[in-house]
Order: C-alpha cells, then sequence, then structure tokens
C-alpha cells in the first residue's frame, strides 16, 4: 500500500477512510470518468435504429466528425461552415466572456481580500444571495431587463437617448451579459481566496519603493494571485463554452451556440453518435486550449487546486 | 549614497477615532543619527513610523524631512524607505530583483539592476546568492536583504520597524552590531522601533521613550540609563529597584525622602525633576542593582537599606539577591562576579549601601508594567 494511502487511512480510521475514498471514486470514475468513455463509444459508432445495435452494421466509424468538418454526404458545399463557425463563435465568445469577467472580478476580489471591516462579509453576502435563485429564472430575469419592452429600453428611451428600442437581445448583448453574469462567483471567490492571504506589508513595501498602483499590481498582486486566477478563469472558459441556459433563454433567434446544436441532435434528431462526437469536440478543444493557455502563462495543475 | 538628512516631528497628533495614538510629539532627529524610539508595545511608535513613512496623515502637526514638510506626499514620493517588522519581502521574486525593485520603477535596465543588486548582496556578505527566493534564505539573511533592497531605493532615511524581533537572540545581538556598521558606512539617518531596550541602548545615539503615545525622555542611552526623567522611563529602561515616599527636604539637587519602608534616604533629582519637588510631595526613588553595595549589618543612615532576604540566585556573571521591598516588589542587589565566596543569607536581614549619585529620585508616577 503506498504511503500516502496508509497515512491516509491512519488518519481518518480505516472505517471512515475508505467510505470517503469510495465516494470520491464512485464520484470520479462511475460518474465522471464512465459516462465520458460512454459518449465517447458512441461517438464512433454510426446512428443506427434499436434492431440493428450490435449487428454487423455496428462498426466503428469516423462519420460523425467527418460530418461536423464537411456536412452531410452530397450537400451544396464542400464544408460544414453552419456548425463550424457556431462551434469557433462559442469558442471566441466564451474567451471573451472570461477576459471580460476577469477585468470585472479581479478589483472586487483585490477589495474583498486586503479590505478589514464587517462590511466586507455584508458585500460577499449580497454576492452571493442573487445565486440562491434558479439560473433559468436569473435568465429571464435578465430577458426583462434587456427585452424589447424591458427596463433598459424604457429607461434610455424615456430620457431620450434611443428613439426607438433597442434589441439586445438579438445583438448577444443581453447573451454575452448573462453569461458573464452566471459565472461571476467561479471568478471572484477563487482570485479572493488567494489574495486574502497576500500579507498586506508587500503592498505597501512596494508603494514604499516607490511603485506606482499599477505596478504594484503587475509586479507583486497578480503573480501572487496567479493560481487563484487560473482557476477562475478555467472554470468560467469551460462553463461559459459549455453553458446551455443562458444560450437558450437570452440567444437570439439567428445565433446559435455550440452547446444548442449539441442539444439539438440528442434530443429534437435522436442522433446521440452525432450529439456525442459534437460534445467530445467541444470538450477536447476547450482542454486543450485551457492547457495551452496554462502553459503559457506558466501556471502548474498543482497551483489551481489551490 | 546620499547623505542623511534630519526628521522634525512638530506638535505632531495622530487620532484613530477617539483614541490618541500620538499625543502632542515634538522631536528633532539630526541627519545621519540613529534614533531609536523605544517603548512597549501599543505605545505609539510604529505609528509615528508610519506617518514619517507617509502611510499615515498625521492629525495634526507636521513631520518635516529634511527641513521639507511632507503634508499630502505619498509614501512612494518620499525620501524614506520602511523596513517592515516582517520584512515584506517579494516572495515570488528573486532576491537580486527583490533588492532591486526600486531601480525596476525607475526604468534601470535589467543589466545595470543586476550590478547594483550584485554590490549589494556583496555589502550584506551575501555575494552569489542573488538568484535564490527568499524562501531559500535563512532568517538573518532574509533580514540583510531587506536592508540591501531598503537602501537600493537611496533613501535620505531609513525606517526600521523592530527588525530583529523574529531573530534568535543570538543572531539578534550579532544584527544589532551589523546594523549599526551598516548605518556607519552608508550614513544615512535610521529610525529604528524597538521595545528591547537592550537594542535601544547599544545601537542608537539618541533615543526616544514612549508610553501611551507621549515622549517621557529624548536623550542618549547613558542620559536615558543614569538619568531618568520619568518613573516610566526609570522602570522601562532597564532593571531597576523602585522606593516610594513622600519628600522630607530639598536642597539643590539633593533630596531626602522618608521612605515607606527603608527610613530616610537620601537621592539626587533627576535632571528633568530639578525644581519640580516640594517637601510632602509623593516621590519616587530608583536604584539599580547594581548600584547597591553590601554594609556591615545593622549600619543606620540616609545611603543605606535594610532588609530580610527572601531569595538568591547565580547568573554567572553576577550573583542576585532578592529583599523585601515595597510595594510586594522585591528589591534586587546584584553583586558582580569576580571570584568572591558567596554565603547564602537567606531569611536574615542584610544591610546594602548606595552613592548618593546613583540613586534618583523624581515625583511619583506611573512605572512601566512588566
Amino acid at each position: 500500500m503506498p504511503r500516502f494511502l496508509k497515512d491516509f487511512l491512519n488518519r481518518n480510521g480505516t472505517g471512515p477512510g475508505l467510505a470517503m475514498l469510495g465516494l470520491v471514486l464512485f464520484w470520479t470514475v462511475g460518474l465522471i470518468i464512465l459516462p465520458q468513455l460512454s459518449m465517447l463509444d458512441f461517438s464512433f459508432r454510426p446512428n443506427l435504429p434499436p434492431p440493428e445495435l450490435g449487428g454487423p452494421k455496428d462498426l466503428y466509424t469516423l462519420e460523425n466528425y467527418k460530418y461536423l468538418v464537411y456536412g452531410p454526404e452530397g450537400g451544396s458545399q464542400a464544408y460544414n461552415t453552419v456548425d463550424l463557425m457556431v462551434f469557433f463563435r462559442t469558442l471566441v465568445a466564451a474567451v471573451c466572456v472570461t477576459v471580460f469577467n476577469l477585468i470585472l472580478c479581479y478589483p472586487i476580489a483585490y477589495y474583498l481580500g486586503q479590505t478589514r471591516g464587517n462590511h466586507i462579509r455584508v458585500l460577499a453576502l449580497l454576492l452571493i444571495i442573487p445565486y440562491w435563485i434558479n439560473e433559468i429564472l436569473r435568465a429571464f430575469a435578465l430577458r426583462i431587463i434587456f427585452g424589447e419592452t424591458g427596463v433598459l429600453n424604457t429607461i434610455f428611451m424615456g430620457i431620450g437617448l434611443f428613439d426607438a428600442p433597442f434589441d439586445f437581445i438579438r445583438n448577444d448583448y443581453a447573451l454575452y451579459a448573462g453569461l458573464g453574469y452566471a459565472y461571476i462567483l467561479l471568478m471572484i471567490f477563487p482570485i479572493y481566496n488567494v489574495i486574502e492571504s497576500l500579507d498586506h506589508n508587500q503592498i505597501e513595501a512596494a508603494r514604499d519603493l516607490g511603485a506606482p498602483w499599477w505596478r504594484i499590481h503587475w509586479r507583486v498582486v497578480i503573480p501572487y494571485a496567479k493560481p487563484g486566477i487560473s482557476s477562475g478563469c478555467t472554470m468560467v472558459f469551460m462553463l461559459s463554452a459549455g453553458a446551455l441556459a443562458a444560450p437558450q433563454i437570452l440567444g437570439g433567434p439567428s445565433s446559435l451556440w455550440f452547446t444548442q446544436l449539441i442539444y439539438q441532435q440528442f434530443n429534437d434528431s435522436s442522433d446521440w453518435p452525432q450529439g456525442a462526437a459534437y460534445a467530445v469536440v467541444l470538450l477536447v478543444t476547450c482542454v486543450l486550449l485551457v492547457l495551452a493557455v496554462m502553459r503559457l502563462f506558466k501556471v502548474n495543475m498543482g497551483d489551481i487546486g489551490k | 549614497m546620499s547623505a542623511g538628512v534630519g526628521v522634525d516631528l512638530e506638535n505632531l497628533w495622530i487620532r484613530f477615532g477617539d483614541f490618541v495614538a500620538v499625543r502632542d510629539a515634538n522631536v528633532n532627529i539630526r541627519g545621519g543619527d540613529f534614533f531609536s524610539f523605544l517603548g512597549p508595545s501599543g505605545c505609539g511608535k510604529t505609528t509615528i513610523l508610519r506617518a514619517v513613512s507617509g502611510f499615515l496623515e498625521p492629525s495634526q502637526g507636521n513631520i518635516l524631512i529634511g527641513g521639507k514638510n511632507m503634508k499630502g506626499v505619498g509614501p512612494n514620493k518620499r525620501p524614506t524607505a520602511l523596513i517592515f517588522q516582517n520584512l515584506a519581502l517579494f516572495p515570488l521574486m528573486k532576491v537580486w530583483e527583490n533588492i532591486a525593485f526600486s531601480m525596476e520603477i525607475k526604468g534601470a535596465s535589467a543589466g545595470e539592476r543586476r550590478r547594483r543588486a550584485d554590490e549589494l548582496l556583496e555589502m550584506i556578505a551575501l555575494e552569489g546568492q542573488g538568484d535564490k527566493l527568499p524562501s531559500e534564505l535563512s532568517g538573518g539573511q532574509r533580514q540583510r536583504v531587506a536592508i540591501a533592497r531598503a537602501l537600493c531605493a537611496e533613501p535620505h532615511v531609513l525606517l526600521l520597524d523592530e527588525p530583529l524581533s523574529a531573530l534568535d537572540l543570538k543572531l539578534r545581538q550579532h544584527m544589532r552590531t551589523e546594523l549599526r556598521e551598516i548605518q556607519k558606512r552608508v550614513g544615512i539617518t535610521f529610525i529604528y522601533i524597538t521595545h528591547d531596550q537592550g537594542e535601544a541602548l547599544t545601537m542608537s545615539d539618541s533615543i526616544a521613550v514612549m508610553r501611551a503615545g507621549v515622549i517621557d525622555q529624548i536623550g542618549d542611552g547613558k542620559t536615558i540609563y543614569n538619568d531618568p526623567a520619568t518613573p516610566f522611563a526609570a522602570s522601562f529602561v532597564g532593571e531597576n529597584n523602585v522606593f516610594r515616599g513622600k519628600v522630607k527636604q530639598v536642597s539643590g539637587d539633593r533630596v531626602l525622602v522618608q521612605s515607606n519602608r527603608s527610613g530616610d534616604l537620601l537621592a539626587r533629582v533627576s535632571s528633568a525633576n530639578i525644581g519640580k519637588m516640594k517637601e510632602g510631595d509623593s516621590a519616587m526613588i530608583f536604584i539599580r542593582p547594581e548600584a547597591f553595595q553590601l554594609a556591615r549589618t545593622g549600619t543606620e543612615g540616609d545611603h543605606y537599606v535594610s532588609a530580610r532576604v527572601v531569595n538568591e540566585e547565580f547568573e554567572g556573571n553576577a550573583f542576585n539577591i532578592f529583599m523585601e521591598g515595597d510595594g510586594g516588589k522585591e528589591i534586587k542587589v546584584s553583586l558582580p562576579n569576580h571570584g568572591q565566596s558567596f554565603d547564602s543569607h537567606k531569611g536574615e536581614t542584610m544591610t546594602l549601601r548606595y552613592d548618593v549619585k546613583n540613586a534618583v529620585a523624581m515625583p511619583a508616577g506611573v512605572l512601566a508594567t512588566e
């Protein structure tokens, strides 16, 4: 038995230790790895009616992946431009939402982490309470705010800024606002956690040595907060690229999110293998993108868990 | 390296809400001096340092550095550098980057910064350690890096906030000498905050003794030790025995005090209190443990004290005798060890004599609590 395992069991007692271990294993293997593997398996199979499953036609194939790139066989276009566009637009938009979220949340997290006093707890609570409300209700609330006869349009037309209502939804403003808002806490709290442990003397020392505020952040605070920033960015990026509710409710009719395509294939077209292939592509691309960015900014995997 | 400039505090008040942290401080620190603020924790000495470095605006009064009023000048614009109690080295920067951080701000090239950092590393005897991280150095080494980082900014005044308190005793004593040497070499003004009277006495040209936001006395180490201005200064700096009583007779700088327990005692009025003691006033006399000699038992007079021995201890360089004193506190007598034999006198009454110039009298007041 490896040493860390022995220590773990000694510390927690054999019974509870094994129970904890079992639950964690069940969680990672049973609920995450195995379903994903089955998705992977699906993605390489043809979409067959149930009687033919396991029959002679049930062979591994790449046609589901080919479909994403080339579209239906004998289609009018050389490439599946519609789906590919949706795919890249989703990734770019998710990156934008992440960057926007980081810019918005870093100052908030810094303020929360480096200020002392009771009002900080109140502020943190004010950030958390809205998340007691269901994600779908929150999305609908934003629809009310951004709608054609919504709060924003009423105000802007009332003060004479707009002549006609502006369609925030068709122009995707509502979608980006919704996605940004949905994951704000996942950005704020990891950064806040790290910055809270930053010794305030370091900031004062940098200031005392003559540093202007932006350089203090650039050289002292941000390097220190890097693990929090990377874990926040990873979560926000992954979740917004994989979001479904916000695009469904807040997205304009012409703009699809890649997850909506996946959803359609599973539910509307009952084409599970095709949906699985799309989901695998999205997952793998996102993971690779995150790993590449982590390498670029020299972040270790271990830092993210901090 | 820039020459040291003077620092003046004029009628300085610092309040936090209703709490007065510093009350009407007036201090003139000469350029190039090693000046210490000495006092127990919470006496306001760190507050003064933060005000001088610019992290805190005084509620009232002025801070002048090199004759220039520092009102409204931010900490990054003052000719001061602060060494924090916990040093506050940047953990993710290499040692040389830490040292040269102030040059990085001024836009110096990496080569230039490295060169200067290496020079300073040599000065603090850490050649070749520039590429390590602060966490890879020992406590004393980190201490010296913090000093080098502050000196690299070429400050006119270096402010030190109890920088030795985290070190162990041996290293602390070693760093005292080293700090003093660095100060002499660079010639700039050092303002040092400490609650350790040993540090203050050994290093400083001048010391301000602080209590509860008030500066009790300013003077060089010898003056503070031998001629304290207040009961607090007398009891906080070094060990001291206090005898309480009433003034019986004053003549010039001599005062006869009728003590509560030890009969009439003759003492010298401390310089700051000459003319301030009248007959009938409550008074305190302070006599250091090392100022006593043994006398023939039973001798009486105005510079003899007799009391019962309650405890004895051998300290190596001295033999300490503890005798019944007034106010429940024991009288401590410290007899230097020069090879004589010591017989135990526990339980017996012994008589001590002292030189009147070594007994300092002043009006009764607040003592330092231990």
